[in-house]
């Protein structure tokens, strides 16, 4: 009975996952060719392709991660290789935990006070980038710190015994055997960049044009998608898009999937 | 009379409040092999992990007393620790093969002290692999993972990983707890021939064991040493009714 239930459910999320990629695709697919993707948006999008937006989202997205993950990883390791467990600990994952939770769209209003118009950064990807990072901070912390946590115990006493300095056993043993845990903490976090709407438009803006640097204000692909979809200018262009992101992030997760396979068979 | 190697005198070691050793006065001979035996929380492997410093990744570990390595205070404030777990190899209870080749494991502690040199590093592989009769068994699947050897070959294998530091002191610590009677007869094998180069210290808590391979043997008692001797002494006349009852298996 509780088998036949279970199954029920899990049957159940996989018809609801393939429902939504099915969909997408269906009403997606026959507005894709190579026009579109190559082409920049005209008339507001109601013509022309999405290459403008493609670039915007891959921009914003490479940088929020440039910024974030060495901030991440680097306090993952404070946490759990340079500092022993205390309250100071416990605050700083207490706040990190916090901040996951808080509504993207406060982040949008924190990065357009501050980046936008304090730091005078203005619409831009720069200040888009911030933004994300911050957001997508909680995740990698988490993330990397149960990675390294989880490494045995053991490896240290082995490096440490073989006469490496701290600094060798976190570097040499300890992250790369975290490697697929942190890898896996970046991936979720650049979905969640890739799919961010509500933080972005306050902070990147939505121009149409290619960026230029990262001054330059920039719409990404979901940015694009609601407002083509919000305002009713071409919902067969808005399915295109949201068809390329999830081509996107279903091809990004095959082949890092692919990389870490290839990684493990080689270490482990 | 051979030398001594390393000497303790009125060594205690604490982990917070609760004592773990206490007052050992204890000798090791230049070239010898010391049997530590004694039942679990005897303190033997807490002496051998104080002798390479590695009770220091403890929280709230603390010593008393001195402990000689070559006339040389390992507690000492210059000690370089570093140095000092170079000099003493360390064996553990499990083997813990590092998630990479079997080259590059035998490599590493030569790679973490710097030496960049290809040819260099492969003939100290080699030469650390033959020492422990591994290279016959694995000399064709070198870069292959060091996790799919079997665990008799995995334990070898960190010997022969401790043997390229170029060590004089190898310790280890109950290194044939997890093995089948052949690969521990393999090891003692090799524990016998590294003897001529190397002071060996053996924790071990199968009494037989010590009796075939120790030249001498200790006996630890809830943090204390009870007698060490010869191994032929206390096997056949110990001095303590209690290392009497334990190598005859009354309690333990």
């Amino acid at each position: 009975m509780a088998t036949a239930g279970l199954w029920l459910f899990t049957v159940l999320t996989v018809l609801t996952l393939f429902f939504i990629i099915f969909f997408v695709l269906k009403k997606g697919l026959p507005v894709l060719s190579l026009k579109f993707l190559a082409t920049n948006p005209e008339e507001m999008g109601r013509a022309g392709g999405i290459f403008s937006t493609i670039i915007g989202t891959i921009a914003l997205t490479m940088t929020a991660i440039l910024i974030a993950a060495p901030l991440g990883i680097g306090s993952a390791i404070y946490l759990s290789e340079y500092t022993r467990e205390n309250w100071v600990t416990r605050v700083i994952r207490f706040g990190a935990e916090c901040l996951a939770g808080i509504p993207s769209i406060i982040f949008g209003l924190f990065g357009f006070i501050l980046f936008v118009t304090k730091l005078k950064f203005g619409w831009s990807i720069l200040s888009g980038s911030l933004t994300l990072a911050f957001m997508i901070l909680p995740t990698l912390i988490r993330t990397s710190e149960e990675a390294i946590r989880s490494v045995p115990y053991a490896y240290r006493e082995v490096s440490y015994s073989l006469g490496s300095t701290k600094w060798q056993t976190v570097t040499r043993v300890v992250l790369p055997s975290a490697l697929p845990g942190i890898v896996t903490g970046i991936i979720l976090s650049v979905g969640r960049s890739i799919g961010e709407t509500a933080a972005v438009i306050f902070t990147a803006g939505s121009a149409l044009r290619l960026p230029t640097s990262v001054f330059s204000s920039s719409r990404t692909m979901s940015v694009h998608f609601y407002i083509l979809a919000r305002e009713g200018i071409s919902m067969s262009n808005a399915y295109g898009t949201a068809a390329i992101l999830i081509l996107a992030i279903l091809a990004m997760n095959l082949v890092t999937y692919a990389m870490m396979n290839r990684f493990m068979r080689r270490y482990c | 009379m051979p030398s001594v190697a390393i000497r303790a005198q009125n060594f205690s070691h604490y982990f917070g409040a609760r004592q773990t050793l206490k007052k050992i006065n204890l000798d090791v001979l230049e070239n010898e092999i010391l049997g530590i035996i004694g039942p679990a929380g005897s303190g033997k492997s807490t002496f051998l992990r104080a002798l390479n410093r590695l009770n220091d990744l403890v929280a709230d570990s603390r010593v008393e007393g001195t402990l000689l390595v070559e006339g040389v205070d390992v507690y000492a404030a210059n000690v370089s620790v570093v140095e000092l777990r170079r000099r003493l190899g360390m064996v553990f209870a499990t083997p813990v093969p590092l998630p990479r080749s079997i080259y590059e494991n035998v490599a590493f502690g030569a790679r973490m002290a710097g030496l960049r040199n290809k040819s260099a590093l492969t003939d100290l592989v080699l030469d650390s692999l033959k020492k422990t009769a591994l290279w016959e068994e694995v000399r064709d699947r070198l870069h292959s993972s060091a996790l799919k050897l079997s665990g008799g070959q995995q334990q070898r294998l960190c010997i022969a990983r401790i043997l390229a530091l170029k060590p004089r002191f190898i310790l280890l610590d109950e290194p044939t707890s997890g093995l089948d009677p052949i690969s521990t007869m393999k090891i003692e094998e090799t524990l016998r021939q590294l003897k001529k180069d190397y002071t060996i210290i053996l924790v071990t808590n199968n009494t037989k064991q010590a009796a075939r391979v120790a030249d001498r043997t200790a006996f630890f008692l809830n943090g204390d040493l009870i007698e060490v001797n010869e191994t032929t002494k206390i096997f056949s006349a110990p001095s303590d009714q209690r290392t009497n009852d334990y190598i005859s298996g009354r309690f333990g």
